[in-house]
């Protein structure tokens, strides 16, 4: 177990070493951010200046090297835009962002899997037709535009919910919550909603098929010989086993899920870390995306790791297989 | 006794309403990247800099010179501008506003790395005379000093240097400096508190000298500043209540705003001409399929290029009305302008095949158009307009439209054969745009910094020197010939004044102004 899990963080570092290698590569490209900092007007000698202090003159090994240098570290510099540490400002965004994600993962956990489970045992009922359309526009519709039909709903039309913002927070320590107060949560609803409703129709649909699946499997039929009830034979033994896939898949969603809030945070204004990236590809503010590249990378290889782990918990017939030396 | 009664209430009334709050919350796409007056020239950090600080030198609701923290100027010698400062203004957390807090102010922003260089050029230093009484010397005369020093705003002495903060911010530091996220100003409204990207709340400063003053009527006790980068969703704020007063609408939205009965939309030009720039420098043109020679650099394939433009349909249909169509440098707001230059060649498709016949260019040619698309209002739009009717007329046009960041990045490399720029005049004074964008490039500050198509006019260079150090009628002279000469040899193509519409809900009454900022201290809410 112990060297199963080392072998798997020897795996990440190469991963993570490629990824910045690359998103730093692509920042040749998103401008110049010196022309940004500088504004309207300046001298050819107080460009070159800023291009010296910003070590931008250097050969491109060079600059990158400073950069792994600095980022193991954990030291990213300051931010070309806002004059801050970085880490600060990353650190400063990322309870919105992690609260938002797993609200939304929450969401669709909870409403996916019982609406899978359902349209997966009653496939011609006309409920399950129409969770069925229902998922179809979840996965056909483009986030910002879902985003935008409910905000015409509930905020303009309705006047129910806000339509931008996280509300009121409240500090706990370093960590900033707007689950504590009222307005918080009703400005989370939406956005929640907005991010997770892909995920949601995912699930149901893997769900869905699993059961269908697991359903005609035998020992399905001895149980149902046996004369257990159905309430045991669908959750105790079919749905148990759709759980593998469908542990794989939301895990690496919440991966998805924290990388692409950047779309919806972008239509709530939600002051998280995708919202703080796209400003930064704007300015060209270079340490804060090679910083949240770098983050969003860490943190897909921590749930595959953990998702990892998890099968292990579900499915014994990984213990055994790597009990025997394989 | 009845009657009695009813006094009585209203009496109550009138004093609960006048301690009341009035709260604007305003929004807008950009939020100011820091609060330190000294470092960042950009529209985003003065709309709300300018309510907390003040300079020497106020503008007017027409953006005409008013006093400010200084009562009177006088330009006692050539090069020494003389201020009698106002007496008993305090800043905000209470230090006296002196001539020594003017003298640390204007050498702070002469620090290289302040990005206002541009406002205090030509000033070698400041010295004070007395406690109320600023000498300001200039390297040359420099007649619109006044002028520049509107923008430049006044800190306390003592305060910078508790907070180590007597230089703008600097990007080699590695930590954040005090005035990133803090202020300390003499103005209408007080920093209450600021999250950067969130919300920036300000409050009315009641000791500020100019509530004296009848012209500022504004009632608003608190200004909240929220960020809304999604166009539709800054729109859905202002129509559902949760914003009062959005400093960008998108065009397409206007007429909804306008029908929506609880929101007006207030509509006035902007001191921000845009323009399409041509290399005229490079002996072959880049990005086209001209061999060994420039046609751009051909006077009359300039004027086939302006003649080709429809510029009444961009006006009509890309714009939807919103724009000022114009022939020349910049708008009438501006020191100089003259109405009788402000003429375009006009529209006309076959003189315009006919010059580039005349040129040796009977079939045209290829060019590539660059483009921002999202730093002007409707920017790639207009392009795209443009490149199809160039195009129309032979000149085969590839648009190449990109975000701002990496645009600024191409034009200010040399990289672009003709692109499209909008240029605001923050001074207000004719020689800032004639200066940054007409004169060669010679290394000097200011100098041709934006003529990233390297027009170089012998007759324009004398003309930029002479707006540089003469004064009044002369000076007016030279920059009318400078226009004249803008016209007959178009190194720019001309296409509109931008029009800035603000949105907001009907109970908001404020002043349109040019600059693009808004005025809390003329704002009322009722």
């Amino acid at each position: 177990m112990f060297s199963f899990i080392v072998s798997r963080l020897l795996q990440a570092l190469p991963v993570m070493l490629v990824v910045s290698f690359i998103s730093f590569a692509m920042f040749a490209y998103v401008g110049d951010p010196v022309a940004i900092m500088l504004g309207q007007d300046f001298t050819e000698a107080q460009r070159q200046a800023l291009v010296q202090e910003l070590g931008l003159d250097k050969p491109f090994f060079v600059q990158f090297l400073t950069f792994l240098g600095n980022a193991i570290q954990g030291e990213f510099g300051l931010s070309y835009r806002l004059s801050r540490p970085v880490a600060e400002l990353i650190a400063e965004r990322a309870p919105a962002t992690l609260e938002l994600a797993l609200c939304a993962a929450i969401i669709a956990m909870a409403v996916g899997v019982p609406m899978g489970v359902y349209t997966g045992l009653y496939r011609n009922s006309w409920l399950s037709r129409i969770f069925l359309t229902f998922s179809l526009i979840g996965v056909s519709l483009p986030t910002f535009l879902i985003g935008i039909l409910l905000i015409l709903v509930f905020s303009v039309w309705l006047g129910w919910l806000p339509s931008f913002g996280r509300g009121d927070v409240v500090r706990l320590g370093w960590w900033s919550t707007g689950l504590l107060t009222w307005s918080g949560i009703k400005a989370l609803i939406l956005p929640a909603i907005t991010l997770g409703l892909f995920q949601l129709t995912l699930i149901m649909r893997l769900v869905r098929s699993e059961m269908m699946e697991v359903l005609r499997t035998d020992y399905i039929k001895f149980a149902r010989a046996r004369g257990l009830p159905n309430r045991a034979v669908h959750f105790g033994h079919a749905l148990k086993n759709t759980l593998v896939p469908v542990i794989t898949i939301a895990g690496l969603q919440l991966g998805a899920i924290i990388a692409f809030a950047i779309v919806t945070e972008t239509v709530f204004q939600w002051p998280g870390m995708g919202l703080l990236f796209i400003q930064s590809v704007g300015a060209a503010d270079i340490p804060v995306m090679a910083a949240y590249l770098m983050m969003i990378a860490a943190v897909f290889v921590s749930i595959n790791l953990i998702v990892d782990l998890l099968y292990y918990a579900v499915d014994p017939r990984l213990r055994i297989g790597r009990g025997r030396g394989h | 006794m009845i009657r009695r009664l009813f006094l009585v209430a209203a009496a109550l009334l009138a004093v609960a309403g006048a301690a009341e709050a009035r709260t604007v919350r305003w929004a807008a796409s950009g939020d100011p990247n820091t609060m330190d007056p000294h470092s960042q020239n950009v529209g985003t950090v003065t709309m709300v800099l300018q309510q907390i600080y003040d300079a020497l030198i106020a503008r007017n609701q027409r953006l005409g010179l008013e006093p400010g923290l200084a009562l009177s100027w006088s330009q006692v010698e050539p090069t020494r501008w003389r201020f009698m400062l106002r007496q008993g203004v305090k800043f905000h957390e209470g230090e006296d506003f002196t001539a020594d807090d003017v003298v640390f102010s204007i050498t702070r922003s002469l620090q290289p790395t302040s990005n206002f260089g541009i406002f205090v050029d030509t000033i070698d230093h400041a010295e004070a005379v007395d406690r109320h009484t600023v000498d300001i010397v200039t390297k040359a005369p420099d007649p619109i000093l006044p002028n520049k020093l509107a923008s430049v705003y006044m800190m306390s002495r003592s305060w910078s240097e508790r907070h180590n903060a007597t230089r703008p911010q600097n990007t080699r530091q590695r930590e954040e400096m005090h005035t990133v996220r803090n202020t300390n100003g003499t103005g209408a409204y007080r920093l209450q508190s600021r999250e950067p990207d969130v919300r920036t709340v300000l409050v009315r400063n009641n000791d500020w000298w100019g509530w004296a003053d009848a012209s500022n009527n504004g009632n608003v006790t608190e200004v909240v500043f929220r960020p809304i980068a999604s166009d539709a969703t800054r729109v859905a704020a202002l129509l559902s209540g949760e914003i009062d007063f959005v400093m960008d609408p998108p065009l397409q939205d206007l007429n909804r705003l306008r029908q929506a009965g609880n929101t007006r939309v207030l509509e006035g030009p902007e001191v921000r001409t845009l323009f399409i720039a041509m290399d005229v420098g490079r002996d072959e043109l880049l990005y086209s399929d001209v061999r060994g020679r420039n046609p751009l650099r051909d006077v009359r394939v300039r004027r086939a290029l302006y003649q080709a433009i429809d510029i009444q349909a961009i006006h009509r249909t890309t714009m939807r009305g919103q724009s000022v169509v114009t022939g020349t440098l910049f708008p009438e707001q501006v020191n100089g302008y003259v109405r009788e230059e402000d003429v375009r060649l006009p529209y006309d498709q076959a003189r315009a095949r006919a010059q580039l016949a005349e040129a040796g260019y009977p079939n045209g040619f290829e060019i590539t158009l660059d483009c921002s698309n999202n730093r002007y209002i409707n920017d790639e739009q207009i392009c795209q307009a443009i490149a199809a009717m160039w195009t129309r007329v032979g000149v085969r046009t590839r648009l190449n439209a990109m975000p701002l960041a990496p645009f600024f990045a191409k034009i200010q490399r040399d990289d672009s054969s003709i692109y499209m720029l909008g240029w605001g005049v923050p001074t207000l004074d004719a020689l800032y745009s004639f200066q940054s964008l007409l004169a060669t490039r010679n290394g000097a500050q200011g100098d041709g910094i934006w003529n990233f198509g390297r027009y170089s006019n012998p007759q324009m260079d004398v003309l930029v020197q002479r707006m540089k150090t003469e004064t009044g009628e002369a000076r007016q002279a030279a920059i009318r010939d400078a226009l004249r000469l803008y016209r007959e040899d178009v190194p720019h193509i001309p296409v509109h004044h931008q029009m800035i519409p603000w949105a907001m809900r009907s109970n908001i009454s404020m002043p349109h102004m040019a600059n693009n900022q808004p005025y809390f201290r003329w704002t009322t809410v009722n």
